[in-house]
């Protein structure tokens, strides 16, 4: 069993279908949705996590794909600038899914990808603007 | 038997001085105990890195030709204040861009402002200088537009009239929306709580009763070397302290001074708070002299020695409604977590004890290596005045 976390962005007129549904259904997969949002424009964002075999998770994306749905891997969405971040820990209790942690012995702040559910709560509090949402 | 500046001083210039951290003193303590530590540590430095509003840069740029008395200023289109003698600026850390939407779009995220052109300043980095004036007999040039770098400037001063506050709130939201303040982010329903101090580490908590730091005490700012030249704004020395002279709220301020071309960029960071404004975090280091034992036991203080109080941000903060929800020492805050109203809150802070700690060693070094010698304060800071609010009337009183 494998899981991943992918951004869906639907085509206008494409947040209607059940999608989640044939997911489940036909391609055996356990949906987990952190987030979703229509747009203004009537396009729609979905936050989800598969989980699968690798197998049925490729499958299951080929699906989405083939009806226009664009697919993008959440871990690479939000990205912490190293360089700039100082470390000071005022991203940390925001995050809800513990992507972000504080080494409490170096007092350094770890971004864990793999964790981050791309909720965006920790972009805005960055003072020195290190956090970027990448699409 | 209390050592004398001189005493400490002469062995920092023959490089035999015994300098320990504020952290690493606690241990030390702790094995040797007071007296034994007392005898043996010459000097501990102190530090912290945060955001601190109560700055901005004193500029002198040199006359133009012909010559000009700019009235009106602005360094990468954020105002700076011209109001003073004619090539003489004062750009301030919170000063925002002159078209920047501020929170008409909120929260405004302020990407840019007077915090970002002093950390640009001191990165060499070349900064727009825009002027209009009115001219006169002296100085006839109405307009100047022109690039500008530290190097070529006469003087450019950090000053912080407020800086290295001696304890302070940790903020928490209890509305049921999102708030930004200056301290940060805070979730709604007590959803998380934010602090801002290097706790055992910061220079004020290590000097509770203002025995060192003073009116000229030399320091360690944004990588110079500066001083101390007043109290700072708002210093309120009198707010309630525990039994070891530490104040349980936010308490003594200094105002401290340094010449930004002796300024790294690595100890100066101008910064954006969502919601709120432009920012300027500053790092600050200060060595305290073992004189005795009774500053020996000033400068052991742990954080589980430290409380704070913890405040509403939501309404009771703005409202000055004088309310703690309860105290919290930051060896909790530290832990990530404390309770608050029987809820546990993650905890988060706004100064950079990574920095601090790197501040911290950075002087360590300095001083043993000679390079960074103790000036004793020519005037103590006050320890009996009060922080007021202001009495707002209609009516003049003359
Ligand atoms: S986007 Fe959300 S989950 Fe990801 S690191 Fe930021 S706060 Fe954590
Ligand atoms: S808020 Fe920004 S600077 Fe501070 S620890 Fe988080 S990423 Fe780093």
């Amino acid at each position: 069993m494998t899981k991943k976390k992918v951004l869906l962005k639907f085509p206008q007129n494409g947040v209607s279908k059940p999608f989640t549904y044939r997911l489940i259904k036909d391609y055996d997969l356990i949906v987990n949705i952190f987030k979703a949002r229509v747009t203004p424009e009537e396009t729609g964002e979905l936050w989800i996590e598969l989980e699968g075999s690798d197998d049925r998770i490729k499958k299951g994306l080929d699906y989405l794909k083939k009806e226009r749905i664009e697919i993008i891997p959440l871990e690479k969405q939000i990205e912490r600038n190293r360089e700039t971040c100082t470390d000071c820990g005022a991203c940390v209790s925001l995050c809800p899914s513990y992507a972000i942690t504080m080494d409490r012995k170096k007092w350094e702040v770890n971004f864990d990808k793999k964790k981050c559910i791309a909720c965006e709560l920790c972009v805005d509090a960055c003072p020195v603007k290190a956090i970027k949402v990448n699409f | 038997m209390p050592k004398t500046y001189e005493e400490i001083n002469e062995r920092i210039r023959k490089g035999e001085a015994v300098v320990l951290t504020a952290e690493e003193i606690i241990d030390a303590v702790g094995k040797d105990g007071l007296e034994k530590t007392a005898k043996e540590v010459d000097v501990v430095t102190t530090a912290t890195f945060g955001p601190m509003c109560s700055s901005g840069a004193m500029l002198n740029t040199g006359h133009s030709n012909p010559k000009m008395k700019m009235q009106k200023a602005w360094l990468n289109e954020v105002n700076a204040y011209a109001g003073i003698a004619a090539v003489d600026l004062y750009v301030g850390a919170s000063e925002l861009q002159q078209n920047d939407p501020a929170n008409s779009r909120y929260p405004g995220e302020f990407n840019y402002g007077g915090g970002h052109v002093i950390e640009d300043l001191i990165a060499r980095k070349d900064v727009l200088l825009k002027a209009t004036s009115y001219g006169t007999d002296c100085y006839p040039r109405k307009e100047l537009e022109s690039w500008i770098n530290l190097e070529d400037l006469n003087e450019a001063v950090l000053v912080n009239p407020r800086n290295g506050y001696q304890n302070y709130n940790v903020a928490v939201n209890q509305s049921d929306k999102t708030i930004y303040t200056y301290m940060g982010k805070l979730l709604p329903k007590l959803g998380n709580a934010n602090y801002c101090s290097a706790g055992q580490l910061s220079p004020l908590l290590n000097d509770p009763l203002y025995r060192t730091i003073g009116i000229g005490t030399r320091i360690f700012i944004g990588g110079a070397q500066g001083y101390v030249y007043w109290n700072g704004t708002q210093h309120d020395p009198t707010v309630a302290r525990n039994k070891n002279g530490v104040p349980m709220g936010g308490a003594g301020t200094l105002a401290v001074v340094g010449d930004m071309k002796q300024m790294s960029p690595e100890f100066i960071r101008g910064v954006s708070m969502t919601g709120y404004g432009v920012s300027l975090a500053v790092g600050l280091g200060i060595p305290i002299p073992i004189l005795d034992e009774e500053i020996l036991k000033f400068v052991s203080v742990k954080d589980s020695d430290i409380l704070a109080p913890i405040v509403d941000y939501s309404h009771d903060y703005p409202n000055a409604i004088n309310n703690a929800l309860g105290m919290v020492s930051y060896e909790e805050l530290k832990s990530g977590k404390i309770q608050v109203n029987g809820k546990e809150l993650p905890t988060g802070s706004l100064s950079s004890y990574r920095k601090a700690r790197e501040i911290a060693a950075e002087l360590k070094k300095q001083v043993s290596k000679g390079d960074f010698l103790l000036q004793e304060p020519i005037q103590n800071l006050p320890l009996d005045t009060k922080f007021k609010s202001l009495k707002m009337r209609e009516g003049k009183n003359d």
